[in-house]
């Protein structure tokens, strides 16, 4: 087990370091430098040119590259010029944000998916699995943007059950009870957007790896012992069948990378994925980059996450 | 004799295709005793593995018709719950395929202590674990301490066929349906596992069902044999008179079609034409008369009864007393054939 | 004259482990196989699950990486860049024939599949020669347009024989080739490939568990276990006169049909079992490993330790 989760890191190293190669040269080929946005116009020429000697611009790339890991590996990501703050600092804040919503999206999609995804397995083609499916590809035709536009308009401008915009509302003491209730109540309707859509590929999943299950021999065993349905649904079928939806939790954490973007833009939900959008409008490019090198390491991680909970959870590959 | 241990009465078993219901067993009675080996014997299409699931109560959408007595009473279409109170109890299943008829999650010790839990719900855990031990051992399991917490993947094809033996026998049933339990396995690995529930068998006096296409097997194992054909019994005798004096058309055929170890023949017997799909079952007359066609339609009768041509000795329709293999001339027929 | 000569075949499968994923040991699946086919024969390669016999089988007809040794052919070296037109000569019938054969496929293209890979033919001609092929496995030539399914068991055993036969080939590797059959199918495909084997003159290589269609098809046979040949030998020295004690469970294993002979049946094999368990240290070395084949008649092998 160790052995394996040790090779698997081996292998992560060299991929984090690629990622953040790809990524610098990236940002270098883009129009601009970390320069352009602290140039006040009125300067002289030959005094950006001392400031690019200062700042290293004129070196090498792959001094530069060097000299942006070694910041990169403290922490230090550079300067936003929007902010006029550290990106480390800035993207701190919005981390935080995003890991709430991620956290509480991700429980509502297990919260949807594995009911939905049982009954609809356990019922296949009667008339309620019929409308579960039918939801399902509902939820995969529907880009998730435009379901949250839609939740947005009804349920926050229409009815006006949730706020529409920020992470909080504004003036409350952090730490106290409708601090914290206030913040849950901005999540709400971004996770359940992410949610309701997200967690249609979970229902399939699980309904599919089910009535595979269903039909396996060593049900029929289960069943010629005389155990009730009950247990055998719970015993043999769930539990079999939920084990590859586990090892796939890892790269649900991707997806909510991917649906975050949409949804936090949408909500004016101060998260990366709206920090994102905003920087690239805004060429602030120290802080996609960092976003880009961070949500690439968190896709990363993600995957190694599901091959270890997959050799944690199934016998027939887990390494001694 | 006192009551048999299993008496089917007049099974009929059908699945639907489409809108209609086609009987897959087609009108069987048959009886097993206790201690007895029966082996139904027949090729693929012949109905012989959905006559077991039907006495497990194991068929999902069939309909079942006809009475199956165990121990006096009729288990036919008892509702699941009270079903489950014979399965895996007095009433227990070995399967063919030891790769994956036991769960690949769930430690071998917990597939067998699940049928502990199920019906000697009062027995505690440690004694349990403690039989399963001692089970394992009887299966002749090595290291069954070991084995007690592995996975079935971690054990070889006839050791697994070991374990589902032991959950078969967990409850010393009375009857045990055997289907194909050897069929997968190496030769080798047969041999061992036929003695093993050879022995099993004398230990618990358990009737035995054994269903299997293997007429080697049947030969080693059986006390009496039904031999079916499209969805019915074709003949039924005891062990000596039906490998010695086979009588039905199907089971000479049968028989000949086998390549024997101490016999040179140059070419096997093939029977004619192929076995009928299910929705395709001849329903009149003599199902086997398509596969003879040589033999003239007024051989036949025209609603196939079994006839008792001696003690214990069935055998359906009347066309076995005309009944010659092409290649032998009309006038040696019913010689030679049954000395395999 | 000998068709196909395999020359100490060693094929060896990595075991990977440690941190680096690096090969710490091998299984040795097939472990020095000497065995020479005749033109016509059949040759039967006999063992149990794990014994090796597919690997063998598959490493003659290049699906398996050798790791050692050399397979020959009309006495011309087979590897990795042998020359098509020998490989050609060698073709292989799979055990199901429920599985072998692509479910999207027409028979048309199945058959037509390895005509194409060596021949340039016109459709018309590519058509004439699969309906020559399935008339030649007693399939009607109209059946080119069906797909698989639409066929038994035993027509899609033949449907694979048509395949393998496409392109005239030498020699037949079969795979346990009516193992997935009824009895009485299994008849039918036996009866149906010794005529052809006599029509097309063909060389057979018939790998199988089980000895009752061995002896019933081949002229001679090798006996595997643990990746080597513990006794090679004609049908009648195999079945008669089994020397190796593997050999004797084998054939000791192997249900009789007659039912009156049962107890005495019974009584052999404990007595084989007891030999087996307590000679088993002169018939394998530490490894449990057969030894090399010693001959003890012109046609008979078997694998017995050096002072034996």
């Amino acid at each position: 087990m160790w052995k394996f989760t040790v090779r698997r890191l081996l292998i992560t190293t060299p991929q984090i370091i690629l990622l953040s190669a790809i990524v610098f040269i990236l940002a270098k080929m883009m129009p601009g430098d970390a320069l352009t946005g602290l140039i006040d116009p009125t300067l002289s020429q030959e005094r950006i040119a001392e400031m690019r000697e200062k700042l290293g611009l004129n070196n090498p790339w792959y001094i530069q590259y060097r000299d942006w890991l070694a910041g990169v590996v403290q922490g230090d990501f550079g300067q936003s010029f929007k902010y006029q703050m550290p990106v480390t600092e800035l993207i701190w804040q919005r981390v935080i944000n995003t890991f709430w919503l991620s956290l509480v999206s991700t429980i509502m999609i297990y919260a949807i998916g594995l009911p939905l995804g049982i009954v609809s397995g356990r019922y296949n083609d009667r008339l309620i699995d019929q409308l579960i499916t039918g939801y399902t590809y509902l939820g995969f035709a529907t880009p998730v943007f435009i379901f949250g536009l839609v939740a947005l308009w009804i349920f926050g401008f229409m009815l006006g059950w949730f706020p529409t915009g920020g992470s909080v509302e504004p003036g409350l003491e952090p730490g106290t009870f409708e601090y914290i209730l206030s913040k849950l109540h901005h999540l709400l309707l971004p996770s359940l957007s992410i949610a309701l859509i997200g967690t249609v590929g979970t229902v399939q999943y699980l309904r599919s790896e089910i009535i595979d299950t269903k039909q396996r021999d060593f049900i029929i065993t289960a069943r010629a012992k005389g155990a009730p349905e009950r247990r055998v649904y719970n015993r043999h079928i769930f539990r079999n069948s939920i084990l590859p939806i586990a090892a796939f939790f890892g790269y649900e954490i991707i997806n909510l990378i991917n649906g975050s973007i949409f949804i936090e833009q949408i909500f004016s939900y101060p998260g990366m994925g709206n920090l994102f959008i905003e920087s690239i409008m805004l060429r602030d490019y120290s802080v996609v980059t960092a976003l880009v090198l961070l949500s690439g390491i968190l896709a990363i991680l993600g995957a190694l996450l599901s091959d270890i909970i997959l050799s944690v959870v199934d016998p027939r590959i887990r390494i001694k | 004799m006192s009551n048999p241990l299993l008496e089917i009465k007049n099974l009929k078993t059908s699945f639907r295709i489409g809108e209609k219901y086609y009987a897959a067993v087609d009108d069987v009675s048959l009886n097993v005793n206790e201690n007895e080996v029966l082996a139904i014997v027949g090729e693929s299409g012949s109905g012989k593995s959905a006559l077991a699931f039907s006495v497990m109560g194991l068929h999902n959408r069939a309909k079942i018709e006809g009475d199956i007595f165990f121990k006096g009473k009729n288990i036919a279409n008892l509702p699941t719950k009270e079903m489950n109170k014979f399965r895996g109890n007095e009433l227990s299943m070995i399967f063919q395929d030891p790769l994956t008829a036991l769960n690949p999650l769930m430690e071998v010790g917990r597939q067998i202590d699940e049928v502990l839990i199920l019906h000697k719900s009062n027995m505690p855990k440690s004694q349990r674990k403690k039989y399963i031990i001692e089970l394992l051992e009887r299966v002749e399991i090595p290291r069954p301490k070991h084995v007690y917490n592995q996975f079935p993947h971690e054990l070889s094809g006839g050791m697994r066929q070991r374990v589902i033996i032991a959950i078969a026998i967990a409850n010393q049933p009375e009857l045990l349906i055997a289907d194909e339990p050897t069929t997968a396995l190496d030769v080798t690995i047969q041999a061992q596992i036929l003695d093993l529930m050879r022995e099993l068998k004398d230990d618990l006096n358990s009737g035995v069902v054994l269903i299997t296409h293997d007429l080697g097997v049947v030969a080693e194992m059986a006390d009496r044999v039904a031999v079916m054909y499209a969805g019915e019994i074709v003949e039924i005798a005891d062990v000596d008179t039906l490998f010695n004096n086979p009588q039905h058309p199907y089971t000479r055929s049968l028989l000949s079609s086998i390549p024997l170890l101490d016999d040179a023949q140059d070419k096997l017997h093939v029977i004619h034409g192929i076995v009928p799909s299910l929705k395709h079952l001849p329903r009149e007359g003599c199902r086997f008369s398509a596969r003879i066609p040589w033999i003239e339609e007024d051989a036949h009768e025209e609603q196939p009864t079994l006839h008792e041509i001696s003690p214990g000795h069935f055998v359906r329709c009347t066309c076995y007393k005309h009944f010659y293999f092409p290649d032998e001339s009309k006038e040696d027929q019913n010689h030679d054939v049954a000395k395999s | 004259m000998t068709l196909l000569k395999v020359n100490d075949l060693k094929v060896h499968f990595p075991i990977r482990g440690g941190i680096l994923n690096r090969k710490i040991d091998a299984i040795r699946a097939v472990d020095g196989v000497n065995f020479e086919i005749r033109q016509g024969e059949t040759y039967g390669l006999v063992g149990e699950s794990g014994s090796g016999k597919t690997t063998t089988g598959k490493a003659v007809m290049g699906l398996n990486n050798i790791t050692d040794g050399e397979i020959y052919f009309e006495n011309e070296l087979l590897n990795k860049g042998s020359k098509v037109n020998i490989r050609r000569d060698i073709q292989m019938i799979f055990q199901d024939p429920y599985s072998s054969l692509n479910p999207r496929k027409r028979v048309f293209d199945i058959i037509a599949e390895p005509i194409r890979n060596y021949e340039k033919l016109s459709k018309q001609e590519e058509k004439r020669r699969v309906q020559e092929l399935l008339s030649q496995v007693g399939l009607s030539p109209e059946s080119i347009l069906k797909y698989p399914h639409e066929f038994s068991g035993g027509q899609r055993q033949r449907i694979g024989v048509a395949r393998a036969i496409a392109l005239k080939p030498k020699l037949i590797i079969m795979d346990e080739p009516v193992s997935a059959l009824d009895v009485s199918v299994q008849a039918q495909v036996l009866n149906f490939m010794q005529e052809l084997q006599e029509e097309l003159n063909l060389t057979y290589l018939f790998i199988s568990h089980d000895l009752g269609v061995v002896k019933h098809m081949c002229d001679r046979i090798g006996i595997m276990y643990n990746g080597r040949y513990v006794e090679e030998g004609t049908k009648e020295e195999i079945f008669n006169d089994p020397q190796h004690i593997y050999t004797k469970r084998l054939v000791a294993a192997i249900p009789d049909i007659d039912p009156k002979r049962r107890q005495d049946n019974f009584k052999f094999r404990e007595q084989v079992k007891d030999e087996f368990t307590n000679s088993y240290n002169d018939y394998f070395d530490e490894d449990g490993l057969a030894y090399q084949l010693k001959p003890i008649t012109d046609t008979h092998r078997v694998a017995l330790p050096e002072r034996g």
